[in-house]
């Protein structure tokens, strides 16, 4: 273990896990508004909007996120998109988690049984106030732990930006790598940044969870 | 610049090539991944802390860290070390401990769900540990968890794309090829994303059927 090596990149790597939590925060941004727009479409009186979502979900689901970052990244000029590699990598890497938390999202709300959405429907709320008052609110609860998991792998699959030359944690392990020939000493300082940054979201996660069940 | 999906008839063959290796590849690595999470689920059950602990951290290390850094860690780490593998062993390899951690996780939680009866029966019925673990227990644990680790089937088949970033020539570099010599990146890559959907399509209908002879079997 070359402990003065790994020493000497540590500063590197700590920028890079910088850029690593930008877009972690980026995309689970998007992919949240994505999550809570699908759901929607879903769940929607309207047969074509039910259909997007489900196609959406379906194809997004049934792909590889690197082949969808790759199609955007790559492919988006010859239609007119022109993105540089992060924007590319936030949008793509967002619009695939997206598809994995209109599920959750989803998931949840059809939890809360049906009796109390005919119940409130009778004591008089629209469709809306019915959603609003009756089912976002204990759907949420429901909701945060898987979101948690959701965003976990979020986390992880941001090191797929590195294939198109993002300088985060990953594409920055892999330059040490290649340049000192010490695969083991760059894995444990990229490892550890990324087990930080995942353990702190998680203890946030699990506070909101906490906070959610005492109210 | 526009679109030309004329030009994918001439690298087709190149293309199938490649999805012939990501079938490989996603059942070398499946069969991996499930005897490494078999063996990785007793090991944290049954071996003394001495031997846990290792693994203990492996797992944890392994589930927090992303698959390509991994890959970068076991293509490179092996060379570093002196075994030369071809860079399709060690995508094999690579995506095989990755999933065989996530499904030793499984595994172990339906190992302690199986009934202690059971083990006393075998035992009583004179099998040694070993073969009260290997032909009682483990059986009845694997049929509970063959939902679960479908889905990690499923999610190892989308994430061999990665293993083009090591170098092996499955689907998604034989794309790449193509681009290489035609500029057509959008044309190649959703063909490429058309032919994982469909492979992804069998596989969720052969889940569904063994989902269905197990549930038949109860």
């Amino acid at each position: 273990m070359d402990f003065d090596l790994m020493q000497r990149v540590f500063p590197f790597f700590l920028e890079a896990a910088w850029i690593t939590i930008i877009l972690s925060v980026l995309t689970a941004i998007l992919g949240l508004t994505c999550g809570i727009l699908g759901a929607a479409a879903r769940l929607s009186r309207f047969a074509l909007l039910r259909f997007v979502g489900a196609a959406y979900v379906s194809v997004i689901r049934g792909t590889p996120a690197l082949i969808q970052l790759f199609i955007l990244y790559f492919g988006g000029p010859q239609i007119g998109i022109q993105l540089d590699a992060f924007e590319a990598g936030v949008i793509g890497l967002g619009l695939n988690a997206g598809a994995y938390m209109t599920e959750t999202i989803r998931g949840a709300i059809i939890t809360i049984d049906k009796g109390q959405i005919e119940a409130a429907r009778t004591v008089g709320l629209s469709r809306l106030q019915t959603m609003r008052y009756v089912v976002l609110p204990q759907a949420m609860r429901l909701m945060i732990r898987p979101l948690g998991v959701n965003i976990n792998a979020l986390i992880k699959a941001t090191a797929l930006v590195a294939a198109i030359s993002v300088v985060e944690l990953t594409y920055t392990a892999q330059r040490y790598i290649g340049s000192t020939y010490k695969p083991f000493e760059m894995f444990l300082i990229a490892g550890i940044l990324y087990m930080i940054i995942i353990y702190v979201t998680g203890q946030a996660v699990a506070w909101l969870d906490r906070k959610a069940r005492i109210n | 610049m526009g679109l030309d999906f004329s030009v994918i008839p001439e690298y087709l063959d190149i293309v199938l090539w490649g999805a012939a290796w990501t079938i490989a590849i996603t059942i070398g690595a499946a069969i991996v991944s499930f005897f490494g999470g078999i063996f990785l689920a007793v090991v944290a059950l049954y071996a003394s802390i001495f031997v846990r602990l290792p693994f203990r951290a492996f797992a944890f290390l392994f589930m927090g860290t992303p698959l390509l850094l991994q890959l970068f860690l076991i293509y490179f780490g092996l060379v570093q070390v002196g075994i030369d593998v071809p860079a399709f062993m060690a995508g094999v390899i690579g995506l095989g401990l990755h999933f065989a951690v996530y499904n030793s996780e499984l595994l172990q939680t339906s190992i302690l769900a199986v009934d202690k009866g059971q083990v006393e029966a075998a035992r009583t019925l004179g099998l040694s540990r070993m073969q009260a673990l290997r032909k009682v227990v483990i059986p009845q644990a694997i049929r509970d968890v063959v939902p679960p680790i479908g889905n990690n089937m499923i999610a190892l088949l989308k994430d061999s794309a990665l293993v083009s970033v090591i170098g092996v020539s499955e689907l998604t570099l034989s794309a790449q090829r193509a681009i290489g010599s035609t500029y057509r990146p959008f044309e190649f890559y959703v063909l490429v994303a058309v032919i994982y959907y469909i492979i992804n399509i069998f596989m969720e209908a052969a889940q569904r059927r063994v989902e269905r002879r197990i549930q038949a079997s109860k």
